[in-house]
């Protein structure tokens, strides 16, 4: 068996499936960070947003009620850093951190009777004739709505960023707070803002997981996405369309490795080289990126990370 | 009165003296009251019960244990125990809290079982798909390679593109010899089935279960089976609107359409039977169960979403190899390298199938290091 029975075409449909969790809440937690906060939780509220959407999914029958509350659920567990970091001047780091773990475990406990059901099934939207194309059809326009959504939300993001007032503020607000204050921006309230809108994507992409791509529940399911999308927000310079290929591009290496086993390959040819191919290494390969990303942009002194990030504000009288 | 520090102390030193002779009277007349203390049974589980395969199964099997003897019998279980060390302390747990018996029901707890037998030599443990054994460590498998094989035979007949996929979890003894049992199934109808494998290394996890399915299903195969734990494969191949097995308990409710058969394990028996020993006091170390398909241990889901003939088929397989005529590791056979492992009519034996360590030929997904 060799490589060239893996079809591009569904390789990169399912690249697309498998980066969707990851660039909702990357995309949640860019926002978060332009605002100055650094927020670690997101594993956290991925994985509460899964669950909760889950429990609501098959309790009401209804996959959309389901997506609501895992917004809703996510969005909560974000309210609590946000109170813990904005009101008690909390340490970010620590909170964020905290509250991961207590998201795992919280979502664990009031996931006790959930496993082994399936809930029930979101539906695609029909594309008629798109879905005709020959590549591009199966490849862009045969998955459900959410990853229609997620790109829709980046590309809104990078809009509201860009061109809006609002968004100018929140990027002052993240680049320098005292100065924001100073021209009297609500600077609290900014951030909060932008912790609950964090929140709930990584909820969504949670949900994402538990009622969509696998779809059940299971103990610890997110599996660590919400690290990849804190690295994703790294990797992307912390512009929104960067999103895109960072995501597109963790999650092709995911899923690369699984089609390169299935489909025997052993090794790589790389002229006079063979270099032999474990599972290991390229599951691997997500995170030595995001390290190598992360060296690269110290030795440039973070230069395009927000000022204040991670920096706890209060009003110096 | 004024509070002075040494009225204080009296009244403190009366107080826990009190508590003292209260708790003391208490103990013992809980003491004098208890007569025969029930057998206590623990569990310890690889993954949820909810799984709806492995543990779902064993959990049955606990529950049938306590159907079966009552108040004579008292059963606990941890469930999500990982193996490795962590297994060492949660099995430890279980034989200071006063359990006679501990079914410790994963390949991986081997080691961690025995460790913690030899610092407690009253307590008996029973390891569940290992080979190694103690004096109070007993060993007990199910032949569900004999499942595994008409699986192999149903894949064969069923599938159209001649790739069949298997989502496998850890390269051990045990998933090997069911692999190449049910790849020699597929090849006695289907000399031209392949196999696609992928490692998942892990026991249960549906997310990566549902992915490797859907990978191979994208690289072309369209039956699928697994050696993990939940029902997503199944799930992912009803999706697509494919065929495939079910593993250590009837999932169709998860996948009717796609489930072909599923191996039922049947812990029920043997479970009853060792907690049985206990009571009576026979129980004894060194124990090798292999539990066969002829006495119900190993069960099959009833067949369906497959063609008459092919029924037809599986079943005769079925029955040579329940009344034992017919054995899927006969000779001659070799390994993926040429090497010949059996000779002309030669049958594996268990010191084989415990340490299976090679791929049968064949088989062109290279062996995983």
């Amino acid at each position: 068996m060799d490589a060239s029975s893996i079809s591009p075409t569904l390789l990169i449909a399912s690249l697309i499936v498998a980066s969707t969790p990851i660039m909702l809440a990357a995309i949640g937690e860019l926002v978060v960070e332009r605002a100055g906060v650094l927020n670690l939780g997101v594993e956290g509220m991925m994985i509460t947003g899964a669950i909760c959407g889950f429990i609501v999914a098959y309790e009401t029958g209804s996959p959309t009620y389901g997506v609501i509350a895992s917004i809703l659920g996510g969005a909560a567990l974000s309210l609590i850093f946000a109170i813990l970091t904005q009101f008690f001047l909390a340490n970010q780091v620590a909170s964020g951190l905290a509250l991961t773990l207590f998201g795992l475990g919280f979502s664990a406990l009031i996931g006790k009777g959930y496993t082994g059901i399936t809930p029930p099934d979101l539906s695609s939207p029909n594309l008629g004739f798109l879905t005709e194309i020959p590549f591009l059809g199966t490849m862009l326009f045969k998955h459900d709505y959410l990853v229609y959504l997620a790109v829709a939300v980046v590309l809104l993001v990078s809009i509201f960023l860009r061109y809006t007032r609002q968004g100018l503020i929140l990027r002052a607000v993240g680049e320098d707070h005292s100065s924001a204050h100073a021209l009297g921006y609500k600077v609290i309230r900014v951030r909060v803002l932008a912790i609950l809108f964090g929140g709930g994507c990584a909820g969504l992409g949670g949900a994402y997981i538990s009622l969509i791509r696998v779809p059940q529940w299971a103990e610890g399911m997110t599996h660590g996405a919400g690290w990849i999308a804190l690295a994703i927000v790294v990797f992307a310079s912390w512009k929104p369309l960067r999103i895109l290929f960072g995501a597109w591009l963790f999650g092709g290496l995911t899923v690369l490795q699984l089609n390169l086993q299935a489909a025997g390959v052993t090794k790589i040819n790389l002229i006079l080289f063979e270099i032999p191919l474990q599972v290991q290494y390229l599951t691997m390969a997500p995170y030595l990126i995001t390290i190598l990303v992360l060296v690269l942009m110290s030795a440039r002194a973070l230069s395009n990370a927000p000022g204040s990030l991670g920096k706890s504000f209060h009003v110096s009288s | 009165m004024i509070l002075t520090k040494g009225r204080i102390m009296k009244v403190f030193k009366i107080l826990s003296l009190g508590m003292a002779l209260l708790t003391g009277i208490i103990i013992a007349i809980s003491g004098t009251t208890v007569t025969a203390e029930p057998v206590k049974v623990g569990f310890i589980y690889i993954g949820p019960p909810g799984d709806h395969g492995w543990t779902y199964r064993h959990d049955i099997g606990r529950k049938d244990i306590e159907a079966h003897f009552g108040d004579a019998v008292e059963t606990t279980f941890q469930e999500n125990v990982p193996e490795g060390p962590d297994a060492v302390r949660a099995i430890t747990q279980m034989a200071l809290s006063g359990h006679d018996l501990i079914f410790t029901t994963s390949y991986g707890y081997m080691d961690q079982t025995l460790a913690v037998a030899k610092k407690f030599p009253n307590v008996k443990f029973e390891h569940a798909t290992g080979w190694k054994t103690a004096d109070n460590v007993s060993n007990y498998g199910l032949k569900l390679y004999q499942s595994r094989h008409v699986q192999g035979v149903i894949a064969g007949l069923m599938t159209k593109t001649n790739k069949i996929c298997y989502v496998a979890s850890f390269p051990i003894p045990e998933v090997i010899r069911e692999i190449n049992t049910f790849y020699l199934g597929a090849k006695t109808q289907n000399p031209n089935a392949e196999l696609q494998i992928v490692w998942v290394y892990t026991w249960y996890d549906p997310g990566k279960e549902a992915d490797a399915a859907q990978a191979m299903i994208d690289n072309g195969c369209d039956v699928i089976t697994q050696h993990t734990d939940s029902p997503a494969p199944l799930v992912t191949a009803e999706k697509a609107g494919l065929v495939g097995f079910g593993q250590a308990s009837d999932q169709t409710p998860f996948a009717p359409n796609a489930q072909l058969t599923g191996t039922i394990d049947n812990w029920s028996p043997y479970y009853i039977d060792r907690v049985q020993a206990v009571i009576d006091g026979t129980w004894e170390g060194h124990g090798t169960y292999f539990g066969d398909i002829s006495e119900g241990a190993v069960g099959m889901a009833p067949f369906a979403n497959m063609p008459q003939n092919v029924m037809d088929i599986a079943m005769d397989v079925r029955a040579k190899i329940t009344n034992g005529t017919y054995f899927a590791f006969t000779g001659p056979l070799k390994d993926q390298s040429g090497t010949l492992r059996l000779k002309d009519g030669e049958v594996a034996d268990r010191a084989m199938l415990d340490t299976m360590d090679w791929y049968v030929e064949g088989i062109t997904a290279k062996y995983p290091d």
